[in-house]
């Protein structure tokens, strides 16, 4: 057994606490683990290479931002603060909670694409998740602001993890599937699928508990 | 039939588009490695398919080239002000949310019907890649409907896109970067060798402590390789499968699906899955870029002991 690649992921762990450019820290383990691996510096190139090409898909996602960015333009996170601040009885927690719960129900029926950081969360969940604590607790210092923002992304995550594995025919379902097939135990999507259900409800109890949290957190930073 | 290449004929188009903009931008002082960089990632998307695997590695290591020697930088070219912005969403009003809308909607109903009518068999859509083919259409008809009523200047979705791309930075091609670290990883046998760890360290006669060092095998392996699809066939191989299932007689399924949602636990807490906890950090222009994954770590931890508690009454008490 060749131990030494394992210092590839000691490049990367060293390199990210280090603050080192991620780009530069990704490249370099990838050559050292693959020369450590008893590859030629060739091979390693065009197994990054190949790679590279084969995941483009992951970054077709920013085909958003011209749209997102036009609509900026012309006021699109103005309007959906001036919105939350009509809505009478919203605070952050309640409009997030009801945010992952949405985000939840759409990704267990399938529907991975409503939602997600570029179309839904920065032009629509984190301004209204902001100007909602404004107006409940008054204006923001800094470290609340990136406290309101990063609880948005963040909910977002947790909601399509904990909801997108209740539908049947997504890919990590499906991988499940065809890992236990090759070993003979053969299983349906959904036998899979209704086990993610148990662990779907306790997504919602806890991060629905620490939004709501998070409005006590701002009533008592706000009233020091 | 509409496949992955048509989207990326177009995505080549808009990184092309931000080359352009982005050398022409005087308020850059760093123009043209932006232009370099956009240009390159153009190249990737339109020429990826002919250049072969080392030309696509060459590419690679010049975005890397780019990026670690701080060659990109941001323009300060005006957009609209606060006040403007203020004034035209008072004037535009609450209809500035439809066209934004426009593309979950699009994929909301365009997944709908393809999964529950004929149209799944037209052979219209490639059937895999559906959600991101969607996104793009959703995409095209919300720039048309902008432009018929906002009445935008022609390069302005350019612009605009080219701002919140700058923002982001070289952290666009990461999740890319990250995938190819891992198939690389794959390849120079990362995998085995810490799957053959973990099923030496497994105690005997404990099924909980079996349980338990599954769940954190899956953690800690998603941590590493970014994303919980790499580590479940390796920890399912050298955990689940032979110890949990054969061995002590756990039902595969909660096996199975809760060993995935425990590595999920991982991905929030990793900045390898860049996609979802760096990538963000940059578009919301948080200052601290592990903001989102500080935010959820304290989801995450007591996540990861509700599934081992799932995972151990599920597999080995309810469902035996």
């Amino acid at each position: 057994m060749n131990y030494w690649p394992l210092l590839g992921i000691l490049l990367v762990v060293l390199g990210f606490a280090l603050k080192f450019n991620p780009l530069l820290v990704v490249a370099g383990a990838a050559i050292v683990t693959g020369l450590l691996g008893g590859m030629d510096f060739l091979t390693v190139l065009s197994a990054l290479g190949k790679g590279f090409n084969e995941n483009r898909y992951v970054t077709i996602i920013y085909l958003v931002l011209p749209v997102i960015g036009l609509l900026e333009r012309y006021g699109l996170q103005q309007r959906a603060r001036t919105m939350i601040v009509k809505l009478r009885g919203a605070t952050t927690g309640r409009l997030l909670v009801g945010y992952l719960a949405f985000r939840q129900v759409m990704a267990a029926l399938g529907l991975i694409a409503v939602g997600g950081h570029a179309q839904m969360v920065r032009p629509l969940v984190a301004p209204m998740a902001e100007a909602a604590a404004e107006k409940t607790h008054g204006k923001l210092d800094d470290a609340t602001v990136e406290r309101v923002k990063a609880m948005s992304a963040a909910t977002d995550n947790v909601g399509v993890f904990f909801g997108e594995d209740i539908f049947l025919a997504i890919a990590s379902i499906l991988l499940i599937q065809s890992s236990l097939s090759s070993f003979g135990i053969h299983l349906t999507p959904f036998q899979l699928s209704v086990w993610a259900i148990p662990s779907a409800i306790c997504a919602f109890l806890i991060h629905g508990s620490r939004l709501l949290l998070l409005d006590r957190q701002l009533a008592r930073s706000s009233s020091r | 039939m509409i496949n992955l290449h048509w989207l990326y004929v177009l995505a080549g188009a808009m990184f092309a588009a931000f080359a352009i903009a982005s050398a022409r931008d005087s308020t850059n002082s760093k123009r043209l490695g932006n232009a370099a960089f956009w240009a390159l990632l153009a190249a990737s998307f339109w020429f990826g398919d002919f250049l072969g695997d080392i030309g696509n590695g060459v590419l690679v290591l010049g975005l890397v080239a780019l990026a670690g020697a701080h060659l990109l930088g941001k323009g300060t070219k005006p957009s609209t002000t606060l006040e403007e912005r203020e004034q035209l969403s008072k004037q535009f009003g609450n209809k500035l949310f439809l066209p934004a809308l426009i593309i979950p909607f699009v994929a909301f109903v365009g997944t709908l019907l393809f999964n529950y009518t004929p149209l799944k068999d037209s052979g219209l859509i490639e059937p895999k890649s559906v959600t991101l083919v969607l996104l793009g259409v959703g995409v095209l008809i919300a720039l048309v409907v902008c432009y018929a009523w906002l009445r935008p200047h022609i390069a302005a979705p350019i612009e605009e896109g080219r701002r919140l791309i700058d923002s982001i930075g070289w952290a666009v091609v990461l999740p890319q970067m990250l995938a190819s670290l891992g198939a690389v990883f794959a390849a120079a046998g990362v995998g085995t060798t810490i799957g053959m760890m973990a099923s030496a360290i497994i105690p005997s006669g404990s099924i909980f402590l079996a349980v338990v060092l599954y769940a954190l095998g899956m953690v800690a392996f998603t941590m590493i390789m970014g994303n919980s699809f790499a580590a479940f066939p390796v920890m399912a191989a050298a955990i689940g499968i032979p110890i949990l299932i054969q061995q002590d007689g756990g039902n595969p399924a909660v096996v199975g699906a809760v060993g995935m949602l425990a590595g999920f636990c991982g991905t929030l807490m990793t900045p390898m899955a860049a996609n979802f906890n760096i990538v963000p950090a940059a578009l919301l222009e948080l200052k601290n870029q592990y903001g989102v994954i500080r935010a959820q770590i304290p989801t995450a931890i007591p996540m990861l002991i509700a599934n081992i508690l799932i995972l151990y009454f599920g597999a080995f008490h309810l469902a035996r």
